[in-house]
């Protein structure tokens, strides 16, 4: 008991003191200030009657006009073999788009409402430092989706679906569906006692759809001042993937290129020497000779 | 150039790749059994009733995202998502006619707001809805089998005297009265529910089951499912079938 003390005082002490509180869990709050909003924006529907989103995050009607849907359980009706209607496709193709663009995980820690469960779950962890339990495969995900894609085909049904947590914890919320909350405590519990991380880094079926979509996405976390490294290992610490770290901390690519990297910014809150920014995979370049024509295009664009 | 040393760790790494994905892929394909298993084995349960429009049980779990759109449009509060071990496969709207009924709102609004075609956008007549068909179940506690005029079920069919009758026949056991037995039409009965729920007695003598429970079906090898054209047939072609 007395160690755990003595290591959550420590754990991003250093970057509480160099940038405050609020710079050291500015990204954390606002995550789940995103998250709780997206919540939200369904529940009042239901709840008091101002449809801004009707549906939940299966489908979706934004101010009763633009269509947005899950890329997963989309593709799952298609390989049952069932022509969805063209709104349904096109919502699909709006979300596939635009988590193409921001990075395919931002949907993972900025949206997705099991990352709040499984955070905690990690903060439990630490905090009363429990054992690191041995690794599970990373890519087992990879191959969760591919059976996701693959059950439709042999049954007929989108059978995930009785089982996906993130449609199961929002119909529970929207739709009163508190059995399913079962589900939740489940993943809590093995996610603090049985693997670090288990579910959204190992099993999380969208979470590995959204890393194939996020692949070239501009957006990439990255190590610009990767010099100024004291390696006191927060960022490892907190890093939900921590695997990306290395690479980019150590390597000659600053940007984080992997696409597990969920782009939750806890990187940038935990480390006092600043090393972590969010940056454009195009802007990103010390090298002035690479600068030159974008200046050249903002002087044609003031004419 | 490659060293011996590096030829060697990738040898094992090779090895170790294929290894680690022939267990991933074992170890996937039994929880993959797992879950195919239990979600097959949740069907729609006897009193479960679908949406307008919804396609056969089988093509609606394929197509159904079990987005609750259907669910928020109905005016009524009429369909609802199913919770894990209820009458339907979680996630998927159903009604419990006794509840609840349909009141076959003329624009379908709940087809309207469904993206997947799992409630099909072809069903514009709510009249020609088949989201169940009312059978009277209990002819011993139904109040008109016993010579009263109930009627309460005829009353507040929508599509009274066509999906459901009153058919007069002798009260055997009085001998000198009337009976009005309510006889449902399988062919125009839209399945709304409002008979069954409106029934007067404390359990409904008259409910509304999905269409795959209410209704036989005859082999497909069956030339006489419809004698009258059967018969037709072979007296133009002077039986020459
Ligand atoms: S991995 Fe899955 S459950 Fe975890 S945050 Fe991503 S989508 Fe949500
Ligand atoms: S980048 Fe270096 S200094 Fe910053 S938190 Fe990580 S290990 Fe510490
Ligand atoms: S690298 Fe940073 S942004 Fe990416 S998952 Fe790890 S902590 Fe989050
Ligand atoms: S027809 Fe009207 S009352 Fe019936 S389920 Fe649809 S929206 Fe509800
Ligand atoms: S609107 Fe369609 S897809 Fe959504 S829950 Fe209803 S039937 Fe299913």
């Amino acid at each position: 008991m007395s160690t755990a003390k003595v290591n959550q005082a420590r754990f991003a002490e250093d970057a509480i003191r160099e940038l405050g509180w609020w710079k050291a869990h500015r990204f954390l709050l606002l995550r789940r200030a995103t998250q709780l909003t997206v919540l939200a924006l369904f529940a009042i529907g239901p709840l008091l009657g101002l449809w801004l989103l009707k549906g939940n995050l299966s489908s979706s009607l934004l101010l009763d006009t633009i269509p947005m849907a899950d890329p997963l359980v989309t593709l799952q009706l298609l390989t049952a073999g069932h022509v969805p209607e063209a709104s349904l496709l096109i919502g699909a193709a709006i979300i596939g788009l635009f988590y193409a663009l921001m990075g395919g995980r931002v949907f993972c820690s900025w949206v997705c409402p099991v990352n709040m469960v499984t955070d905690l779950a990690a903060y439990l962890r630490r905090r009363f430092a429990l054992p690191r339990t041995p690794e599970l495969p990373r890519q087992l995900r990879y191959f969760m989706l591919a059976l996701v894609l693959l059950l439709p085909v042999v049954t007929g049904i989108a059978a995930w679906e009785w089982l996906n947590p993130v449609p199961v914890l929002y119909r529970a919320v929207l739709f009163g569906a508190g059995a399913g909350l079962g589900l939740l405590v489940a993943i809590f519990l093995a996610d603090l006692l049985i693997v670090e991380r288990l579910w959204c880094s190992h099993l999380c079926p969208s979470g590995a759809l959204f890393a194939l979509l996020g692949k070239l996405s501009p957006v990439k976390m990255t190590a610009v001042n990767a010099k100024d490294c004291n390696n006191c290992m927060d960022c490892f610490v907190v890093c939900p993937e921590r695997q990306v770290l290395k690479p980019a901390l150590k390597g000659a690519n600053p940007m984080i290129t992997d696409s597990d990297c969920t782009q939750c910014g806890r990187c940038i809150d935990v480390c006092a020497k600043g090393v972590f920014q969010y940056k454009n995979r195009f802007t990103f370049q010390d090298n002035p000779l690479q600068k030159s024509p974008r200046i050249a295009k903002k002087a044609e664009n003031e004419q | 150039m490659m060293t011996r040393q590096q030829s060697k760790t990738q040898g094992i790494n090779r090895r170790q790749f294929l290894a680690t994905t022939a267990r991933l892929s074992c170890a996937v394909a039994l929880a993959g059994g797992g879950i195919a298993t239990v979600a097959k084995s949740q069907p729609l349960g006897p009193q479960a009733i679908r949406p307008p429009g919804a396609l056969a049980e089988q093509d609606f779990l394929s197509a159904c995202v079990r987005c609750g759109l259907c669910v928020e449009a109905c005016p009524y509060d009429t369909l609802k998502l199913a919770r894990w071990f209820e009458q339907a496969p979680t996630g998927t709207p159903w009604f419990e006619a006794r509840k609840v009924p349909c009141e076959m709102c003329d624009d379908i609004p709940c087809i309207k707001a469904c993206p997947s075609g799992a409630l099909e956008q072809a069903l514009t007549d709510i009249d020609q809805a088949k989201m169940g068909i009312a059978v009277l179940i209990d002819e011993k506690n139904c109040l008109n089998f016993k010579g009263l005029r109930c009627d309460v079920c005829y009353r507040v069919c929508p599509l009274i005297d066509n999906a459901i009758t009153l058919e007069r026949s002798r009260n055997e056991r009085s001998g000198h009265h009337a009976m009005f037995i309510p006889v449902v039409n399988p062919d125009t009965c839209t399945g709304c529910g409002k008979c069954e729920h409106a029934c007067v007695l404390d359990e409904a003598a008259i409910k509304v089951l999905p269409p795959h429970i209410a209704m036989g079906k005859t082999a497909d090898h069956d030339t006489y499912f419809n004698t009258e054209s059967t018969t037709l047939e072979m007296l133009n072609k002077g039986f020459e079938l």
